[in-house]
Parts: structure tokens; C-alpha cells; sequence
């Protein structure tokens, strides 16, 4: 980044020149390259400071929060009320090749600038409550350096101009979720977890090269995004190589936004610090892949055809992911874990937005997601942090007693999450719902298509959704306490982030109000669509659809039915039970797992997590590991260098042979047997090969080369 | 200044080391420390030449030929003392120049088995001079004589100072590369013989690599144009080394002591890609395009077997050297696509290559020297025990696996990328399926290199090493050697303008050959059938 400082000027084809521009968007590289600078500083140096470098981070990423909401002020000034704002884009010269100069820079528009906010917010908040969480450990400096970097890369990420920027970017948030999560490395399971996580990014990475590649010669040889974007919305790029690309990109979307079948890393990441799963999973690493899709959504809606189809494999990849990671989280008992699947389903959900061209339903849900789920993480951080533990069932219960901050903000969080009104989950998740336009009933459809199996996907996971959090809520906060500890609640520094994040779970929503909606004055309706979303040449001309009342009410209502189905099981039955029998149960020793079959072999396939780490881990990575490099390696030893050695073996062989017969045989016994001697010395030289002297060895092959390069040369130029 | 540097800069700087090495010999061996000063200032000095030379070179003509030295030499054959720089040679050279003196640097205390540093170091600056020479030279005698005077040096290297089983991983290392080089000799005498002006049809008679290059194989039958380079391909690509001319690297790399290791996979390797990218693409482009897809093919190849065969080792050094075999199968693709992105991917892979892969030597060495062995089972914890050693390990090991924002991505990716656009008349599907295979080879990377990091650094301190005092972390001397070769990692990460800026007005100009015949083959067999007539 630092290079922009030195030639930064206005790129030639730019949309609007920076001198127009507002100083805090023309400026916007300050924004990563602030906590870039402290990651340096506070391996540098950060041991030697009174806080151990953590007030350094502290600093850089509070300066970048602030910029990054100035920049979000002049944005909207700068869009005002026209229809479209032209996007700020600056870059300087990168790398050349072929005569041609490719350049790095930023883009300042919509997307970007509430990604910066997005992942300022969350990253300064995740810095306060670390503060407190890791202090005390070994490499307490050491988790901030890299929790800076983290920061840095992810937002380095979202103002990338061009295609290799984006691959810089996204692998260097990968690294740094590495390192994070393999945080407490002593412990191989947690060494095993930070590998998987980025093993299996690595196995999406393969799409986002190929598709990269793809994309950069179907685009004409262009890395820049707005070139690529304009190129393809203009209709000059071939639809085959779109379907190419938009396909190895989405591999690399799955990997690395925890998609159905690459989502194995995600749950397991779950053994990095609380902080850092807050961080992953709110802000930066999961929801890269759901950026990239929106920044390059022309490349998906030309791709995967969204504008003219009822299903596409976008759409069918996140609506699959949704019911099903969903399902996952009602087996775990570990709250991470929930929290974790409940990731994988939201990000599904966003993922299917996509899919069905609700481009700003998605990246609404994005930023509503981002702070109701951090205020879960880092609730769950803070549950444990009492509790001495992360599982539900055996370190918790009753907790809201001795923890009020946490249980509050954490039940906010938690209705946020199960999108029920008026919580800011509500109204991104219905927009989603509304945007796959599969809704006929009394109004409001619309959209780019008749997505209605995604609809109903979806509003199965709403029920989903809402049944696991409810859950999550009474072992954790109800019955009694199971654990063997003294419950307290966390100090300011956790407790004071957690409030922060409640409260944007509660009036996130506000933000995009739907158009139409009477109690809400209509300046103010859809304002992050308007500001967030593009209406430019590189961006598609996609439909909205209109919100419908009907069925906001439907989705509220299957929500409500999830919840109130577990809410029976567990705040009316398992808690009469406990009652009765004087403990803390968790579940019912005669539920519907040990009564019906069937229940029990979806559990059982549940609890094994459809059996995909037995597919990876055993099968894939284990035989290439075993079997396919044991082969590989055999056949090194045993067959080339065999041929080799063998080579070796009977060039001496035949040295010896002619030695023996022609040499000694036939020219010195007949021909010059009283010279003797001579040959004596000769022989010693020559036995001298076995031994190994090389010379020789050279001299023969470097003979029998020269007379072959005779030979050539005559049969060539004849 | 410039002047100077015009008549002598280039012979200067190939032959100080020699004349340090001349100085040494005259030296009374039990002069240790003479010897290492000695040793250091001749490389150092060779180094500042290097500097000068790069302050002087005029980037705004990086394709042309700088410096040159152009004087008779053996007449009866018409070979001359030919030295030029230009953009392909430059990082190259200075690769060279920067690797020598931190492995005199290095070799301060760390001097291997049996010991005798007047005898190590003079061959480390008799290399040197092979080298540059090698990266200069523009006369295929002289290219030929350079590239055999880095042999002896490294075969006595292995052959004295190696481990338990040196005495077989040098000859085999001597053999091969010998084998290799009689082939070559072969092809540039066949090229001496056969070439023709194109203007009047005579025969040029000379190895004058400028002249070769600026006929590019004109009037030369095709098929003789393939023999020709099919000896050349053995002649570089065992030195590269590719699939399936590559089992002496694995023993050369585990025998030889590590600043041998390091100036091997650093420089030497880069010799066999060189040739390709300075000698055979540009000097036979009709022959090139017909064996594209099958270097395409042995490149792939070596991507997944060397990564494959990195996985099946249970010995560190070993490890690393096989993953040689795999980078090079990147730079060996992004050569066989035959355009200007994946030769400037090639060269920029060859230099990030010896910064990274020699580094990793370096860190296997004093692996080694701490804990007296490299079997990867028996280490682990080195995190807890020499923090920054494994830290360093670490982040080298991601440069190594192409990260990006470190050099290694940028010889990786571009190469990939290149492999999806080969040159005209080279098939565009057989390159597109290997594009897929070797970023499957990334994956593999990740994974040898992340399970060696896991193994080595990570967990608690096995028992036999946890209170062994030997085990320090990185100490001045390693810090010296290593704090430049850290930094190129990520400077050319950052920035890697850097390298394309200087090598892409040459790359361009090289294969020029090969875009001119783009219409392809069918240009040169035209000719060559028209000489035929005539």
C-alpha cells in the first residue's frame, strides 16, 4: 500500500477524477494501511510498550474506524440525491508484462465504503474486548500483531481495484486466519484445525486462480475491475468463458465463505481465541467470498445466467447451505460450534441472495449479520470466560442470573439472528426472502425470476434458525447451573462491546427500510440501497423485487413456529422435568431421538456432520498423503533411479567387458604383448571405475557424446 | 564511469572472484581467518561491481545487450569472448552476486566436516565466476566452457564436505549433469554447422549468440531444428531439473553441506532454465512450439510428482529439495507457453525460487546444527524453544508455498495464468488442462509445506531436545546472512515491478522469434523447404 502514497494520480479511464473527489474517500488506502503500519510496529516494538502493543492496535484500527466513517459521510454527500455516484478509483503502476502495464489502486463506491465501516466496527470493538479476553497470554503481543494484520488484509481486500489485488488480499486474510487460529499452537488439535482451515482454502484457491485467470483473457487482458465489470455488462465478453469462470470462482466462494461441501474448516476453526472467531465470522475470512461475488457480480449474473432462471448454482448452493449447515447447529453442544454452523446457514443465506439477483438484500444481510453475530461470538466468549468452558451441557446453565449484561445482550442478538420484527436480522432476511421473487401471494413478487424453491428453502431455515438459537438460549441461560465454577459476569472492556453490538443488532435495520413501508417516512426508506448499490456501466442491470407484507408476516410466523417448537421441548418440558427430578437436564432421556428410528439416524448423521471429514480427512487428504505420495515416491527409488543406477551399472559393465576382451584379449595378448606394462597402469585406472572415480566415468559418456555429435552432424547436414 | 564499465565491467565482475580465489591458493592453508577475509572481499568486491553495473545499466533499453565485451578468442572455430547484460540476465546475475557473499558469510563458523575453509571457499569463488559467466556469456563456446567450470567446484563440494552417502550423490550429480552437457555441446555445434544467414543463404559458422538469435533457426529443416533442441531440452532440463532427468537433485540436496545446497538450488538450477530462455526458445522458436506441449507436459508433471514425493519424505532436507523439483516445473510451464507473461513468470519464479528455496536450505542447515538431525518426526516445538528461528520458518515456508504479497506468488500465478493463453500454434487445450493441474500443485504445496510446519514448529518440545542447551534461537551470524534474502521475500512481494520492469523489454524482444512464426511452423519449414530447393 505504501506505494500509492508516491505516485498516486487518477487513473486515465477513471470514472470521475480524484481532484473532485472528497478527501476522505481520495484517501481511503489510509484506511488498511493504518493497521498495516501497527502490525509492524508492534512486532517491532510492541513488547517494550506498557500495554504490550495492544494499545497500539488499539490506535491504528480506532483511527481507521473513523476514517472509515468519514469516508462513509462523504460518500453519501458525494452520492446526495442523485441516482448514481461515480465510483473513486486511484491507482499507480504495479507490475508490467508484455508491454503492458498493469496497476494496483483503490475503489472507493458504495460496496467498499460499508465494508470498510463493517470490518473497522467490528475489528475495534473485537480489539477493546481482547484487551481483556487474552490478557495474560504468553503471546498476548503476539495476538495483537496479528489481529492488526488480520484487519489490514481483509481491508486491503474490499478496496482492491483490480483482479490480483483481490487474490493478494484474500490469501492474506487466509494466512492470517492461519496463524490466528492456530493461536495456542501447543495443542495439536488446535494445530489441526488452523492446517484444515487453510488446506481446504487452498482447494477453493485452485478456482479462484483458474477463474481468475479465465476471467482476465475473456475481459481482453484486463486485471482492473471496473474494466473487467464494464466489459462484460456491455456485453463484450464471451457468455462459455463467464460460465468458466463464474463456476471456478464459486469454488473458491465455498471455501472460503464456509459453503456446502467446503464448510468443514469452518466449525473446526472454532479452536482459535473467541476474538478471532468473532472476527472471522462477522466481518473479515467468511465474508470475502460473499464480497468478491458482489464485486464481480457481472461476472456471476452473465455466468449463471440469474436474470432468466428459476434455479442456478449459486442460488442452489446457498439455500442448500442454509438448511443444512443450519441443521448442523442443533446436534453441537458446544456454543462456538452452534455459532459457527449458524454461520455457515447465514452465510447461505446471503450466498443465495446472490444467487437469485437480491444483490443488496445480500450485502444488507452482510451488515446486519456482521454485528448481531460478533455480539454472539463474543458473548459466547464471555459466557465461557466465566464458565471455564465452551460446552452447554456440561459448563453452563442458569447463567443469566449471575451474567445479566451478557444474557441481555446475547438474547438481542439471538432474536436478531431468528429475524423476528423489528431486530435488524428481520428486515435483511425478509429482503431476501422478497428478492428470489418465488412469492405470488397477494402481491410483491418481482425480482429476476421465479426462485421459489429457494423461498421455501429459505423459509425453512428461518424456522431452523429460530429452533437452535432457542436452544442455545436455555442450556446456556436457564435451568441451573451445570458447571463447577463461581459464575460472574465480565468486566467493562467485554461488557461494553457487547452493548455496542446489541444495539446495532436492534437499529441495523433501520438503515434499508422497504419501499413503501407506511410507518417509516419515504426519504428514509431503502437508503443503504441506495447509497450501497451501484446503478453504473459495471454493474448489471438487475430487478428489484417489492417487498410484500404477506409475506413478511408468513416468515415471521415460521420463524415464530421454530421457536416455539423448541421453546416446548426445552423451557416446557425438559425444565418440568428437571423439576421434577431435582437436576439439570439438558434433553429428555425419552425424547424423539430415543423413541423413532428415523430420529435417530438423522441425529446420528448429524452429529457426524454428514460424514464430510471421514471424506476428507480419511479419504482425500489421507490417501494422498499415504498411498498416491508412497506411490509416487516408489516409483522414484525403485524405477527411474533404478533405470539410472542401472545405466551407470552397465556402462561399467561394458567398459569392463571391452577392457577384458578387446583391450587385454585380443589387442594386448596379440597385438602388443610385449607392452605390457603399460597397460598394467592402464588397468589399475580403468578397475579404478567400480571404485568410482569419475573421471573416467565422464571421459566414456563424454567420448561416447562426442562421437554421437559426429554422427549427427554428418547425418544432419547430408 | 560508464565508460569503464563499458570495456571491463562485465569481465570484471566474472573473473574477481576467480582472481580471489587465485589469491587464496597462495595463501598458506592454516591461515583460516586470511582465507575468510579473503573470500568475503572478493565477493563482496564482485558484489560491488554488481551495484555499479546495475546503477549503469539503462533500464529504458533493458532489451538490448549492455556492457558488452566482444573480443577474439579461439579463431579456428570462430568463437568468440562475447559478454553482455541485459534484462533477462540481470536478476539473474544479481542473484548470483547477493547469494555468494551471504554464504561466505554464513560459512564464518559454520565450516563443514572435514573442515579446510581455504579448500571450500576457493571452490564457492571458482563457482562464482562459472555463474556469472554462465549469465553473461553470449557466445555458445564460452556459455559452454562457464557452464562446465560450475561443475567440478560442486561435484567436490558434495563429494568432500557431504554427509553419510556424498561419494554417490556427487557422481551421480557429476554423471548426469555431464551426460546432460555432451548433449548440449552437441546441439551448438549442430547449430554452428547448420545455420544459415537468411539474407544470402550462406552458412553463418559461429557461435555468436546474438547472430544465432536474430536467425532463429532460419533455413534450418524442421526436423533437424527439433533434434537440435531435443538435445539442448536434456542439456538444460537435467539441469533444471525436470521430470524425469531430476534424481540427483534429492541426493545432491541431502548430501551436500548447506551453503552447497543453498548456491545449488539458488543459482545452479537457474542455469538449466536460462539456457532455455536465452538458447533454445529464441534460437530454434519452430522447434520450441513443437515440443511445447511436451515440456508443458514433463513441467506438470514434476509440479505434482515433486509435491507428491515432498509429502512421502521423513527428512527435512530432503523434503525441500523435492519441492525444487516442483517449483521448477513452474517456471518449466510458464517457459513451454512460450509467451512473454509466462517467460517473465519464469525468470521472476527462478529468482524468487533461489531467495526462497535458498533460504529454506539455510534453515534446514542450522536445523540441523541444533538438533544434529532433520527427520521431521523427531523434531517439533520449535516455536516454543527458538521462537524466531521458527517464525522465520514459517514465514519462509509461506513465501514458499506462493503466498501472495511474497516473491514466490509471482513466478507461480502468472505462470498459471500464462498457461491458459499459450503462444499461436501451440495447442490451447492441452495447455488449458495443464493450467488445472498445476493449481492443483498449489494445494499440494500448502500441504507439505503446512505439515512440515505443523511437525517441526509446532506442539511441545519432544522429550531428548526440551532442556538440550544447544538449541539457541537465530544467532548474529544468521541474522547477517539471512536479514537480506528476508527482506528481497517481501520487497518483491510488495513490489514486484521490480523484476517484470527489467526483464519484459528482453523477454519481449527473446521471443519475438516466436511470435514472428506465430503463422508458425509452416514459416520456417517454408524456408527451410526453399534452401532445400535452392
Amino acid at each position: 500500500m505504501g506505494l500509492l502514497i508516491l505516485a498516486a494520480e487518477a487513473a486515465p479511464t477513471g470514472p470521475m477524477s480524484v481532484s473532485d473527489a472528497n478527501w476522505f474517500l481520495a484517501n481511503a488506502w489510509l484506511i488498511p494501511l493504518l493497521p498495516a503500519l501497527s502490525f509492524a510496529a508492534i512486532l517491532a516494538f510492541g513488547k517494550r510498550m506498557p500495554r504490550r502493543g495492544s494499545e497500539l492496535g488499539l490506535v491504528a484500527v480506532g483511527a481507521s474506524f473513523l476514517l472509515a466513517v468519514a469516508a462513509a459521510v462523504a460518500w453519501v454527500a458525494h452520492h446526495g440525491a442523485h441516482e448514481t455516484a461515480p465510483a473513486v478509483h486511484r491507482s499507480v503502476s504495479w507490475l508490467v508484462s508484455g508491454g503492458v502495464r498493469y496497476d494496483a489502486g483503490i475503489l472507493v463506491d458504495g460496496l467498499s465504503v460499508m465494508m470498510l465501516v463493517v470490518v473497522t466496527a467490528v475489528s475495534l470493538l473485537v480489539h477493546v474486548y481482547s484487551t481483556d479476553y487474552v490478557a495474560g497470554d504468553a503471546r498476548y503481543t503476539h495476538f495483537f500483531a496479528f489481529l492488526s494484520l488480520f484487519t489490514a488484509a481483509m481491508l486491503f481486500f474490499v478496496l482492491s481495484d483490480n483482479l490480483l489485488q483481490m487474490i493478494v488480499g484474500w490469501e492474506l486474510v487466509g494466512v492470517c486466519s492461519f496463524v490466528l487460529i492456530g493461536h495456542w499452537w501447543e495443542a495439536k488439535a488446535n494445530s489441526d484445525a488452523a492446517l484444515k482451515a487453510f488446506l481446504t482454502n487452498r482447494v477453493g484457491d485452485v478456482g479462484l486462480l483458474v477463474g481468475m485467470s479465465i476471467l482476465f483473457f475473456a475481459a481482453g487482458g484486463a486485471f482492473d475491475t471496473l474494466t473487467v465489470n464494464s466489459r462484460i455488462v456491455a456485453g463484450e465478453v464471451s457468455h462459455t468463458a463467464l460460465v468458466a469462470a463464474s463456476a471456478c470462482l464459486l469454488a473458491a466462494v465455498m471455501s472460503k465463505s464456509g459453503q456446502f461441501v467446503l464448510h468443514t474448516w469452518l466449525p473446526d476453526a472454532m479452536a482459535g481465541p473467541t476474538p478471532v472467531s468473532a472476527l472471522i465470522h462477522a466481518a473479515t475470512m467468511v465474508v470475502a467470498g460473499i464480497f468478491m461475488v458482489a464485486r464481480l457480480y457481472p461476472v456471476f449474473w452473465d455466468g449463471m445466467a440469474i436474470a432468466s432462471s428459476s434455479v442456478n448454482l449459486l442460488a442452489l448452493v446457498g439455500a442448500v447451505t442454509l438448511l443444512f449447515g443450519g441443521l448442523l447447529a442443533f446436534t453441537q453442544n458446544d456454543i462456538k460450534k452452534v455459532l459457527a454452523y449458524s454461520t455457515v446457514s447465514q452465510l447461505g443465506y446471503m450466498v443465495m441472495a446472490l444467487g437469485v439477483g437480491a444483490w443488496t438484500a445480500a450485502m444488507f444481510h452482510l451488515f446486519t449479520h456482521a454485528f448481531f453475530k460478533a455480539c454472539l461470538f463474543l458473548g459466547s466468549g464471555s459466557v465461557s470466560h466465566a464458565a471455564g468452558g465452551f460446552d452447554m451441557k456440561k459448563n453452563m446453565g442458569g447463567l443469566r442470573r449471575a451474567m445479566p449484561h451478557t444474557y441481555r445482550t446475547f438474547l438481542v442478538a439471538t432474536v436478531a439472528l431468528m429475524g423476528l420484527p423489528p431486530l435488524a436480522g428481520f428486515w435483511s432476511k425478509d429482503e431476501i426472502l422478497a428478492g428470489t421473487g418465488g412469492w405470488g401471494l397477494l402481491g410483491g413478487t418481482g425480482g429476476n425470476g421465479a426462485y421459489t424453491a429457494m423461498l421455501l428453502m429459505g423459509l425453512a431455515g428461518a424456522a431452523v434458525t429460530a429452533a437452535y438459537m432457542t436452544r442455545v438460549i436455555y442450556l446456556t441461560f436457564f435451568g441451573r447451573y451445570r458447571g463447577e465454577g463461581h459464575p460472574h459476569e465480565s468486566g467493562p472492556r467485554i461488557v461494553v462491546p457487547l452493548y455496542a453490538l446489541a444495539a446495532m443488532a436492534v437499529v441495523a435495520g433501520l438503515f434499508n427500510m422497504p419501499a413503501g413501508f407506511q410507518l417509516w417516512p419515504e426519504a428514509a426508506q431503502e437508503r443503504f440501497g441506495h447509497y450501497v448499490e451501484p446503478v453504473a456501466a459495471y454493474f448489471p442491470p438487475i430487478g428489484h423485487a417489492t417487498p410484500s407484507w404477506s409475506l413478511a408476516v408468513v416468515s415471521t410466523l415460521v420463524a415464530l413456529g421454530g421457536a416455539a417448537a423448541a421453546y416446548r421441548y426445552y423451557f416446557v418440558k425438559v425444565r418440568a422435568r428437571s423439576r421434577a427430578e431435582g437436576q439439570s437436564l439438558t434433553e429428555l432421556p425419552d425424547g424423539p431421538t430415543a423413541a423413532n428410528k428415523l430420529a435417530r439416524a438423522g441425529h446420528r448423521v448429524l452429529a457426524d456432520k454428514y460424514y464430510f471429514d471421514h471424506l476428507y480427512t480419511g479419504i482425500v487428504a489421507g490417501g494422498v498423503k499415504g498411498p498416491a505420495a508412497k506411490a509416487a515416491y516408489w516409483t522414484n527409488q525403485k524405477v527411474i533411479d533404478a533405470v539410472v543406477d542401472g545405466a551407470g551399472r552397465s556402462a561399467v559393465a561394458a567398459g569392463r567387458a571391452v577392457y577384458d576382451r578387446l583391450d587385454q584379449g585380443v589387442i594386448d595378448n596379440v597385438i602388443i604383448d610385449g607392452a605390457g606394462r603399460v597397460s598394467d597402469s592402464a588397468g589399475e585406472s580403468l578397475r579404478g571405475m567400480q571404485t568410482g572415480k569419475v573421471q573416467q566415468y565422464a571421459a566414456i559418456l563424454f567420448a561416447a557424446a562426442a562421437v554421437l555429435a559426429g554422427v549427427f552432424i554428418v547425418v544432419v547436414s547430408l | 564511469m560508464i565508460d569503464f564499465l563499458d570495456a571491463w565491467g562485465l569481465t570484471l565482475v566474472t573473473f574477481v572472484p576467480a582472481v580471489g580465489a587465485l589469491v587464496m591458493m597462495a595463501v598458506p592453508g592454516h591461515a583460516e581467518s586470511a582465507h575468510k577475509r579473503i573470500a568475503m572481499a572478493a565477493s563482496l568486491a564482485a558484489a560491488a561491481m554488481g551495484v555499479l553495473l546495475l546503477a549503469g545499466f539503462d533500464y529504458g533499453a533493458a532489451g538490448s545487450l549492455q556492457f558488452q565485451a566482444d573480443l577474439g578468442w579461439i579463431d579456428v572455430i570462430n568463437s568468440r569472448y562475447i559478454l553482455g547484460l541485459d534484462g533477462i540476465s540481470l536478476p539473474l546475475l544479481a542473484l548470483t552476486l547477493a547469494v555468494v557473499p551471504l554464504c561466505v558469510i554464513y560459512s564464518w563458523n559454520h565450516i563443514p566436516e572435514p573442515g579446510n575453509p581455504k579448500a571450500f571457499l576457493i571452490l564457492m569463488l571458482i563457482l562464482e565466476t562459472g555463474m556469472v559467466g554462465t549469465f553473461l556469456a553470449q557466445d555458445l563456446i564460452l556459455f559452454f566452457v562457464f557452464f562446465e567450470v560450475v561443475l567440478l567446484p560442486m561435484f567436490f563440494m558434495i563429494g568432500v564436505w557431504g554427509g553419510e552417502n556424498r561419494r554417490y550423490a556427487s557422481i551421480k550429480f557429476f554423471l548426469f549433469t555431464l551426460f546432460g552437457s555432451a548433449l548440449m555441446l552437441l546441439s551448438f555445434l549442430a547449430l554452428f554447422f547448420l545455420s544459415v544467414d537468411p539474407a544470402t543463404g550462406e552458412a553463418l559458422r559461429t557461435f555468436d549468440m546474438r547472430a544465432l538469435t536474430d536467425t532463429a533457426g532460419a533455413g534450418i529443416m524442421l526436423g533437424a531444428q527439433v533434434w537440435i533442441f531435443a538435445g539442448m531440452f536434456i542439456g538444460f532440463g537435467v539441469k533444471v531439473p525436470m521430470f524425469p532427468f531430476h534424481t540427483w537433485l534429492p541426493d545432491a540436496h541431502t548430501e551436500a553441506p548447506t551453503v552447497g545446497s543453498v548456491i545449488l538450488a539458488a543459482v545452479l538450477l537457474k542455469l538449466g532454465t536460462y539456457g532455455f530462455v536465452r538458447i533454445a526458445v529464441p534460437m530454434l522458436p519452430a522447434a520450441a512450439e513443437v515440443w511445447a506441449p511436451w515440456i508443458g507436459l514433463l513441467a506438470v508433471i514434476g509440479i505434482i510428482y515433486g509435491a507428491l514425493g515432498c509429502l512421502a519424505q521423513t527428512d527435512m532436507k530432503r523434503l525441500i529439495a523435492f519441492s525444487s523439483v516442483a517449483h521448477m516445473g513452474f517456471v518449466m510451464l510458464g517457459i513451454a507457453t512460450l509467451t512473454d507473461f509466462g517467460i517473465n513468470a519464469a525468470i521472476f519464479g527462478m529468482v524468487a525460487h533461489g531467495i526462497i528455496t535458498g533460504m529454506l536450505f539455510f534453515l534446514a542447515g542450522s536445523v540441523k546444527e541444533r538438533y544434529h538431525t532433520l527427520e521431521i518426526s523427531r523434531l517439533g516445538g520449535m516455536l516454543a524453544q527458538a521462537p524466531r528461528l521458527g517464525w522465520i520458518l514459517g514465514f519462509v515456508s509461506m513465501a514458499s508455498l506462493g503466498l501472495p504479497g511474497l516473491a514466490g506468488f509471482w513466478g507461480e500465478f502468472p505462470a498459471i495464468l500464462s498457461a491458459y493463453n499459450p503462444a499461436n500454434g501451440v495447442s490451447t487445450a492441452t495447455f488449458r488442462v495443464y493450467m488445472v493441474i498445476a493449481a492443483v500443485g498449489t494445494v499440494l504445496a500448502a500441504g507439505y509445506l503446512l505439515w512440515l510446519l505443523q511437525r517441526t514448529t509446532m506442539g511441545k518440545p519432544p522429550a531428548e531436545f526440551a532442556d538440550d542447551p544447544a538449541i539457541v534461537d537465530v544467532t548474529r551470524t544468521e541474522w547477517l546472512a539471512w536479514a537480506p534474502l528476508l527482506a528481497a521475500i517481501v520487497v518483491f512481494g510488495v513490489a514486484p515491478g521490480l523484476i517484470f520492469e527489467v526483464t519484459d523489454p528482453a523477454v519481449v524482444g527473446a521471443i519475438e522469434g516466436c511470435l514472428q512464426l506465430a503463422g508458425g511452423c509452416d514459416g520456417a519449414t517454408g524456408a527451410a523447404g526453399a534452401a532445400m530447393g535452392g
